[in-house]
């Protein structure tokens, strides 16, 4: 089996589930003749017609609602937003209305609304943003953000199969960059279940989607220069997040560090520093500590998203400072 | 605007022909052009029925709140029943209608029970909400309705979507959606109707403009002369009639159901009717000037002028009426007897079924039954909580 990219496993398991389910169509902005933005969508609408695969007008609040309404009727809705920070348009839908539905009316909605996510692409403040922690807040929708080509594949197909609505960020500094071989046969992860990314003793990186790769280089770095053993734990998903993944690794290393790419005020890592709090304060040898983004808009020019976005030099600074707390 | 509301009576039109219509009560003579004109004696004595519930079941649910047990707040469709039932009237049993705040009537055409509003209502746990939501809030797509939510406009982009799927499977059936004349104001019922307006979803879109959102008049709402004319926009037929005449309501709707049934995609049809009570029961309608609800309510009672329509018209006689007023207190009477009796929901049921899967949340620790939580593991050597401990271990 040949490596796929990032981008092409999401593109693999789209054909793949449009194929195996009938049910499963696509909705979104320049997704069908022109194959999308970052042509994700390419070819789907040459093989499964304009009528799986419709290109819509600008709506984000009419394709998410259009989806929701699909998914009552049994459909199998995915929904691309061009570029996720696009997703607030849609908030109220996705929140008000498709997040509560199955529990005030009882009617599902499994749906998917997927999209390029994230920075670190000179995208500047509209193409850039990481916007899951106000969906991770909201009871109802579940979120999910893969590092991994394989886990993009894996965890989309088990979005499209999930009975509720899933957000699958996808980012898209990974889209090209990354390639591996994909598993054997039909490939599906389980949505809210972590990943181990690097075995460690000394302390824990936790983390998700592009800075999984940066804590990975400082985990590397750390056991070069400093002979730490770093433990990466790749979350994947985010709403629900995986408890069991996270006590264990602070059990098992006594230290955490949480990095996000998001911003830092109000972001998953508080959350995460929170359970941790509740869950298991007593195995905690140093305080749990945060590389997060600045709590600002992200900038355009290079100097200025380098200084806001975290960095391996500011994994790599804030992890050795906890290893000698 | 008001004085032409009140002018713009009897049949629809196509825009064009605003202002020529017969005004309320002054009956447009029923021709083989209008649907209505199909509707056996049984049916149009069935639309004084529903017209009838829906008003008595609303007098009902006043006594209640006044009693406080309605939990909470009181929505009614005073004036407004003919244009919510003789709408709902015009779909067959397949179809799916989104309904509003106004629209208990469209429900009961389509199936809810006065029992499952009372219930609903008053928060009992086997209400169609089991407790967790309010008023007319619920739906059953089985009997072909969907629940609402109260942001305004968002069942459009939703209503979108089921046609969409029926289009799309290729299922011989018509959605129907409410917006009020406030709803139009908003980005989704924009997206919504365009979204649906480009697919040719088999959609009516029904704007009810009964004069206040809320506490703001339609001129506050929108510099169009009419709701109506926003069709031309979308590239989709629109058309008016008068709400509060049940069989002109139903003609219109029956019409836009056909078009779209037929493969006409949307349509969009304004009601014209009124709002003779508040936003809701506590609204003391301050904003409205004086003796205008008095006009409506005297001139222009939607069951009034059907009554005397079906007396005059149509020869039933009165005690034909009377027996459906006998019918419909004693059904209202029994559900009462029913919801009033049914149990509150369980504290627990609050955490079941938020996902499919998993299928229910776990309480907070402070809420377990049993108290703390007493499996809090702590690392060898930790036997209390205080620092003191931590150091000496």
């Amino acid at each position: 089996m040949p490596e796929i990219t990032y981008l092409d496993a999401i593109r693999e398991a789209l054909f793949e589930e449009m194929e195996r389910d009938a049910d499963v169509f696509c909705m979104g902005e320049d997704i069908g003749a022109y194959g999308g933005a970052f042509k994700v969508t390419e070819g789907l609408q040459a093989k499964y017609g304009e009528q799986r695969v419709i290109d819509t007008p600008i709506s984000e609040i009419g394709i998410v609602g259009a989806a929701a309404g699909a998914a009552h009727m049994g459909m199998r809705p995915i929904v691309e937003m061009q570029f996720i920070d696009f997703i607030a348009n849609a908030y109220d839908m996705l929140t008000n209305y498709v997040a509560t539905a199955r529990y005030r009316a009882f009617l599902p909605c499994p749906m998917v609304v997927r999209g390029p996510s994230g920075g670190y692409v000179r995208g500047g403040p509209f193409h850039s943003q990481n916007p899951e922690a106000g969906f991770v807040h909201t009871p109802g929708l579940k979120v999910v953000y893969p590092a991994t080509a394989a886990d993009a594949k894996g965890l989309f197909k088990s979005a499209i199969r999930d009975d509720d609505c899933v957000l699958f960020f996808e980012h898209k500094y990974l889209y090209r960059r990354i390639k591996e071989e994909m598993p054997a046969g039909d490939h599906l992860v389980p949505i809210g279940k972590a990943r181990t990314a690097r075995e460690g003793s000394d302390l824990s990186i936790i983390t998700y989607a592009a800075t999984v790769w940066k804590s990975l280089e400082a985990a590397e770095q750390l056991e070069k220069d400093d002979g730490l053993s770093v433990e990466v734990i790749d979350l994947r998903s985010l709403s629900p997040l995986d408890d069991d993944a996270i006590i264990a690794t602070v059990r098992k290393t006594n230290r955490v560090l949480i990095v996000h790419e998001d911003t830092r005020t109000g972001g998953v890592a508080g959350e995460i520093a929170a359970r941790i709090n509740e869950h298991c304060f007593e195995w905690l040898d140093a305080p749990v500590w945060r590389v997060t983004a600045h709590d600002v808009p992200l900038p355009y020019a290079p100097q200025l998203e380098d200084f806001v976005l975290p960095q391996t030099a500011d994994i790599v600074s804030v992890a050795r400072r906890l290893a000698a707390y | 605007m008001k004085e032409r509301r009140k002018e713009t009576g009897g049949r629809s039109s196509n825009g064009a022909g605003r202002g020529t219509q017969a005004a309320p009560g002054r009956r447009v003579p029923s021709s083989n052009l209008f649907p209505s004109s199909l509707l056996s004696r049984d049916q149009l004595l069935e639309l004084y029925y529903w017209m009838r519930l829906t008003r008595t079941l609303e007098e009902r649910l006043v006594a209640l709140y006044r009693q406080t047990k309605v939990v909470g707040g009181l929505f009614r469709s005073l004036g407004q029943e003919a244009d919510a039932v003789g709408s709902a009237y015009a779909l067959e049993r397949r179809d799916i209608l989104s309904p509003l705040i106004r629209n208990l009537g469209s429900m009961l055409v389509k199936g809810a029970r006065p029992v499952e509003i009372l219930k609903q209502y008053m928060a009992k746990a086997d209400s169609p909400t089991r407790g967790r939501e309010l008023n007319i809030h619920f739906g059953d797509t089985d009997r072909g309705f969907v629940g609402q939510i109260s942001p305004l406009g968002d069942m459009v982009p939703v209503m979108a979507g089921v046609t969409l799927s029926f289009r799309m499977r290729r299922e011989d059936r018509v959605g129907l959606v409410y917006v009020g004349d406030g709803a139009t104001s908003t980005g989704a019922f924009h997206e919504g109707i365009n979204f649906a307006a480009v697919q040719r979803c088999p959609l009516v879109v029904i704007v009810e403009n009964n004069g206040y959102a809320y506490s703001t008049p339609t001129s506050r709402q929108t510099a169009a002369l009419s709701f109506v004319d926003k069709a031309v926009g979308y590239g989709i037929p629109g058309v008016r009639a008068d709400g509060n005449d049940v069989l002109a309501t139903y003609d219109v709707t029956k019409t836009a159901v056909d078009r779209a049934r037929s493969g006409g995609g949307v349509t969009l049809v304004e009601l014209m009717t009124y709002r003779r009570k508040g936003h809701a029961e506590h609204d003391n309608q301050s904003y409205v000037p004086a003796g205008e609800i008095e006009r409506w309510e005297r001139e222009n009672d939607p069951i009034d002028r059907y009554s005397k329509r079906l007396l005059d018209e149509f020869d039933f006689d009165g005690r034909q009426l009377g027996a459906v007023d006998v019918r419909v207190r004693d059904e209202v009477d029994a559900a009462t007897d029913e919801a009033e009796k049914a149990a509150p929901p369980q504290a627990l049921d609050a955490l079941e079924g938020i996902y499919a899967d998993p299928p229910r949340a776990q309480p907070h620790w402070y809420r377990e039954r049993n108290g703390v939580v007493t499996s809090h593991e702590r690392p060898e050597g930790w036997g209390t909580f205080t620092a003191t401990t931590k150091a000496d271990a």
